[in-house]
């Protein structure tokens, strides 16, 4: 039997592992040439199974930003104030990540990397 | 949660061996895989029909819509729904906070350092930039549910606050500050549905709609749309009702944008409008649509699924005249609705006072 958590896991590995690669990966539907938001068993707008995946330019736009300044775990005390945005990805697909402070909704802006503990995330900054 | 059943019991006029449905609300301090049997066994309760519910914070209103269908269908004649936790003193306040930051999305948010905080504060900045709405907007509703909250033996908080508090207290996940979030509170709540009208004041349940768009707040399309209004459209479908014939409310706040998107989404306020509502004195206890007269999530308390019951036990008061101090005009329809996650689970309710 398998473990369901790891099944549920193991559907955003291309997007993990992109990340210790330093690429944006997304989903892709061929059917309907969509991005998704999320990894899916099958495309959010078409319903087609098994979207792949593709590469993102990393450029987007920002949709919503906050600074938390009550980190959920001590994990991420240290880095408290931090900025979280959802960026709208060039190619349609929504995704958190951490961002540059001072960063407003509708400003351009392109992923970098960085490692916090044993994990790569997401920075978003400024683009130009 | 004995002491909130018995309490039910005692209202509806009913014996514990006239109670043949159970629905029990989830509990994060007691992830039990049977909760309701838990619970009927501790309260000696023997029903035909029972178990645990999860729906987030829509839980409370979720039960009470199946609780309808099953006395409807002729399935059970008297269904309990019944929710409690000791979510602030079962757990330390870390624990807590990080158990709540797993309604995230397990490979694109949590790992963020994202708290559930963090998915509204998220949430507000897009709705404020869309809907042109402001931090001193959000901060009426706050005033609002703390000065409703002064009137209840029973709330978490009743230090008197203003405007200008909120504005100042401490940032947590901005737009958001301290008190534009609920506390994490313990508390039980219990609400017995009946096929036949109990004696007295009779309050049906005539209308039940929900809606479930998505999980997570990244997934979350459109902030204009986030399936409340669908979720109310068919429950005053069914009503046959509008919002013009509502004259109380009880919506859900977890935080001062959950409260102040739902009624614009809804129908309770115009696009940006809500904020001067609460400022006109329409949603106060003596205005024309009373809001949340306990004190809502914000005020009252959030103990988990009972304090999303908590809004219907209060229109449930209001309706039958045992509101106390904080008696409003005898309502004729009240609307309620509760969202759980990040507008992720919708469900309203439409009571109406009968004889």
């Amino acid at each position: 039997m398998t473990n369901n958590q790891s099944v549920m896991t193991s559907l955003a590995q291309p997007y993990l592992e992109g990340l210790t690669e330093h690429v944006l990966r997304y989903q892709h539907c061929s059917a309907c040439a969509r991005a998704q938001t999320f990894a899916h068993d099958a495309c959010q707008f078409c319903g087609a199974e098994s979207p792949g995946w593709h590469t993102s330019t990393g450029r987007g736009h920002v949709h919503a930003v906050t600074v938390v300044g009550r980190a959920p775990s001590e994990a991420f005390r240290s880095l408290a104030p931090y900025t979280l945005v959802v960026v709208t990805l060039e190619e349609g697909a929504r995704l958190m990540g951490h961002a540059t402070p001072g960063v407003q909704i509708g400003d351009a802006v392109t992923a970098t990397f960085f490692k916090h503990l044993d994990q790569t995330l997401v920075r978003f900054e400024p683009l130009g | 949660m004995a002491q909130a059943a018995s309490g039910a019991l005692t209202s509806a006029g009913l014996v514990r061996a006239e109670i043949d449905g159970v629905l029990c609300g989830y509990a994060t301090t007691l992830p039990h895989l049977m909760l309701a049997n838990l619970f009927c066994e501790r309260f000696s309760l023997r029903p035909q029909y029972a178990h645990g519910m999860a729906a987030g914070g829509a839980t409370g209103a979720a039960m009470l819509m199946l609780a309808r269908e099953l006395v409807q269908s002729g399935r059970c004649r008297n269904v309990l729904v019944v929710a409690g936790e000791n979510r602030l003193s079962g757990q330390t306040r870390d624990s807590s906070i990080q158990t709540l930051a797993q309604v995230g999305h397990a490979d694109f948010e949590v790992p963020n350092g994202a708290s559930v905080p963090a998915y509204y504060g998220l949430m507000a900045s897009r709705y404020m930039h869309e809907a042109g709405i402001t931090n001193e907007d959000l901060a009426e509703f706050a005033v609002l549910m703390r000065n409703n909250a002064r009137r209840h033996p029973d709330s978490h908080l009743t230090q008197e606050i203003t405007v200008a508090d909120v504005l100042a207290s401490k940032p947590i996940a901005e737009p958001l500050r301290l008190l534009d979030c609920c506390p994490i509170s313990d508390g039980a709540m219990a609400l017995i549905v009946s096929s036949e009208p109990s004696v007295g004041v009779r309050v049906k349940m005539v209308g039940a709609g929900q809606a479930h768009f998505h999980q997570h707040l990244t997934a979350l399309q459109d902030v204009m749309n986030t399936g409340a209004g669908s979720a109310a459209k068919l429950a005053f479908q069914e009503a046959g009702l509008t919002t013009n014939d509502i004259d109380y409310l009880g919506v859900y706040d977890s935080f001062t944008i959950t409260l102040l998107m739902l009624l614009e989404e809804i129908g309770f306020a115009a696009r940006g409008q809500a904020a001067q509502r609460v400022r006109q004195g329409d949603f106060s206890q003596g205005g024309v649509l009373p809001l949340n007269t306990h004190g809502g999530l914000l005020s009252f308390g959030h103990c988990g699924v009972a304090g999303g019951m908590a809004h219907t036990v209060e229109a449930y008061r209001q309706f039958t005249g045992q509101a106390g101090v904080r008696q409003v005009k005898t309502p004729t329809h009240a609307y309620i609705h509760a969202d759980g996650g990040v507008m992720s689970s919708h469900v309203s309710l439409i009571l109406s006072r009968e004889g």
